[in-house]
């Protein structure tokens, strides 16, 4: 791993102007420079607008639109589009697009916490055996679980609970190996227990060779919905745990001068490094609960937005939010529509576009 | 994460072409005692012993048997209804975890998904019959002369005959698995001369999963309905989707098929009920006029003697819904 720590990006270093067309100038603070904020909003609805809009059944986006005014309150808006194409808009597309919003806001929000805790830009938040732990459970499902008789659906509850389950192995190994303070301790701790949960799930799936399919295409990731069911199961835990991140933007700033200065200057960096590390955990179980495994948004976002900006958390944790949140409804877009009627995996589609994306702008940050 | 993601994104692929393929669903079957006793029949008459040795021309080559093998050991539960169905039954000592069909099978724990050549050869067989070979098995079958004969997943009826005829030919079950094979033809002959007319004009929307992988004509199973002149909502997925696409829900709901076959209800539990509380599907008239027909997942994904009974199960539905449906 290189010792990039994403603090060499602060601000003060006198990045030059951002491309693109918004570019507004990176002031000496590190907040998030309102014109960056509205261009985040901005991407997010025209994300929005289009995931509803575009598909793979084409419908008038006319009639969409009257469709939306429809159901405003006082407002009686004839749609022409028939009940079949009503049910595709608002039972199958609307959720899905506000479920991509929600997981892209917290992958990328809790990425960008976990590479500010650790001070290591490689940190995603996948890294302390949420991933492991999350792909255990459902493939355990996916191997016994079938044949119905419950009462809810078994899968985000043992993705969720075996993401914790991950998660809190990690915590524990490493306070008993290195003591909290460590962060090495805990990255180590949370390969070991990757390793160890990917192995059990390598050994159930194998075991059960016809659950093959739907393992991989769940690690794979996937924004289907049942309607609304998915988006309020995660809401609570999305939000909380967004709302811990952001708060907690500033403090991220301190630490990443490192823990001695930070202690300096009256924070305790462990005391930050555990809630942080809490809430974007928990958040990410949920997400990837109902999502499988979407890979790179949360690495790809935190740091387009970093190099764009050039702000500190305070700027990158809000926009990174926003960011992400637009880019998952966007990849989920392509994912449905690149080879329609079938779908592509989210996933696949996240990397594929994400990576030359990334290098681009790695390379034009670079280059100036 | 990157490269373990990548890695699975290579594996995924490699693992649909796989488990599409042979899609053995069904769950645990229970693995008992391979010991279990086959059901006591006269030993082969003198005439199922000539025409030995024999050599037969089969997907991984040519391969010869001296004598009528008393021990064969299938690891493809396609393979082990055929070896029951043309008479073989009695010379065959242990099937794998996944072979249930019929009922009595010996059924073990070996895995077809990743055999144990040491656990196989445990059982002294004198010939193994398998669908895949994920790796070396049939090398290491032959470093210890046992033949092997490879009954990979038929890609059209032609190839189910075919392989019922090998394996007649090979077990010295001839006599078996022509009557075998002749049946079917008539059974199926008959199905489609009974079959309604009225069928061509309807479509259908067959579910391997409940995230909506689908099969396209050009499958073994799309054949079948292709046969009883049913048109398939999966074939507009062309380009890069391959022949088991997962296509969109929204896509489906617009295609608003007449019928829904659905081959998932072992694996992941799906009824008329769930697909009916899916959102948006109470809008498909094959969930309001009850035209979701439940399958059997794994007659509907093996190509042995039972597509007949597939295939009856279709054209059935097609009279009782889409003949009243058109009329």
């Amino acid at each position: 791993m290189t010792a990039t720590a994403p603090g060499a990006t602060r601000p003060g270093r006198g990045p030059g102007t951002p491309p693109g067309p918004a570019a507004p100038p990176v002031t000496a603070s590190s907040r998030a420079h309102p014109l960056w904020l509205l261009a985040g909003v901005a991407a997010v609805l025209v994300a929005a607008l289009a995931g509803v809009a575009l598909g793979p059944v084409d419908l008038p986006i006319g009639g969409v639109t009257m469709s939306a005014l429809d159901r405003l309150p006082f407002i009686d808006a004839p749609s022409g589009l028939s009940a079949r194409d009503t049910a595709i808009v608002w039972e199958l597309r609307v959720p899905r697009v506000v479920l991509g919003g929600l997981v892209g806001a917290m992958l990328a929000t809790a990425g960008a916490g976990y590479q500010g805790v650790f001070r290591n830009p490689l940190a995603d938040p996948y890294l302390l055996g949420v991933a492991a732990g999350a792909g255990v459970g459902a493939t355990l499902v996916f191997a016994y679980g079938a044949g119905g008789g419950w009462i809810i659906d078994p899968l985000p509850l043992a993705a969720f609970t075996g993401a914790l389950a991950g998660v809190a192995a990690t915590y524990l190994l490493s306070r008993s190996v290195g003591g909290q303070r460590d962060t090495v301790s805990l990255i180590l701790a949370g390969v070991a227990v990757t390793a160890f949960f990917t192995a059990v799930q390598t050994f159930v799936q194998q075991r059960e060779a016809d659950s093959l399919r739907r393992v991989y295409a769940w690690l794979l990731g996937r924004l289907a919905t049942t309607g609304w069911s998915e988006v309020r199961l995660i809401l609570p835990y999305v939000a909380v745990a967004v709302a811990v991140l952001l708060v907690h933007r500033r403090l991220l700033d301190v630490l990443s001068v490192g823990d001695r200065e930070a202690v300096a200057l009256g924070v305790s960096a462990s005391r930050v490094r555990l809630v942080v590390v809490i809430a974007a955990s928990l958040g990410t179980a949920a997400a990837v609960a109902v999502s499988g495994l979407i890979g790179f948004v949360g690495i790809i976002v935190p740091h387009t937005v970093r190099l764009l900006t050039g702000g500190g958390y305070r700027a990158i944790l809000p926009l990174s939010l926003l960011f992400g949140a637009a880019f998952l409804i966007l990849a989920d877009l392509l994912s449905r529509t690149v080879l329609s009627p079938a779908e592509v995996p989210i996933g696949v589609v996240t990397a594929f576009l994400g990576a030359p994306f990334f290098a681009w702008i790695l390379r034009h940050r670079r280059l100036q | 994460m990157f490269r373990s993601i990548a890695a699975r994104a290579a594996l995924l692929l490699f693992a649909l072409l796989l488990a599409t393929a042979c899609a053995a669903s069904g769950g645990a079957a229970d693995a008992g005692p391979s010991a279990a006793a086959v059901a006591a029949s006269p030993s082969p008459s003198p005439s199922a012993t000539a025409g030995f040795p024999v050599t037969v021309e089969a997907a991984n080559g040519e391969i010869t048997l001296d004598a009528p093998p008393e021990a064969i050991v299938s690891l493809s539960p396609t393979a082990t209804e055929m070896l029951f169905a043309i008479g073989a039954g009695d010379q065959t000592v242990a099937v794998d975890s996944f072979s249930n069909y019929p009922p009595d099978v010996p059924t073990t724990d070996l895995a077809a998904s990743e055999p144990n050549v040491e656990a196989i050869a445990g059982y002294a067989p004198d010939l193994v019959v398998f669908a895949d070979d994920p790796g070396d098995l049939e090398a290491s079958l032959a470093e210890l002369d046992i033949p092997a004969l490879s009954l990979p997943a038929a890609t059209e009826l032609d190839d189910t005959y075919a392989q019922i005829a090998q394996l007649g030919a090979v077990t010295g079950n001839h006599d078996g698995a022509t009557a075998l094979i002749e049946q079917m033809g008539e059974d199926i002959s008959e199905i489609l001369a009974g079959a309604p007319s009225t069928g061509a004009s309807a479509t259908y929307y067959h579910e391997l999963d409940d995230t909506y992988y689908s099969v396209t004509s050009a499958t073994f199973i799309g054949q079948l309905y292709s046969m009883l002149g049913l048109r398939n909502i999966a074939d507009e997925a062309t380009g890069g989707a391959g022949d088991y696409p997962q296509l969109s829900s929204e896509f489906i709901i617009d295609a608003n098929p007449d019928l829904v076959f659905l081959a998932d209800t072992k694996c992941c539990g799906q009824s008329a009920d769930t697909v009916a509380q899916r959102p948006g599907w109470d809008q498909l008239d094959a969930v309001t006029s009850d035209a979701v027909i439940e399958l059997d997942d794994d007659v509907a994904s093996r190509w042995g003697p039972r597509v007949v009974d597939l295939l009856d199960t279709i054209a059935e539905a097609v009279e009782t819904h889409v003949d009243a449906g058109a009329s």
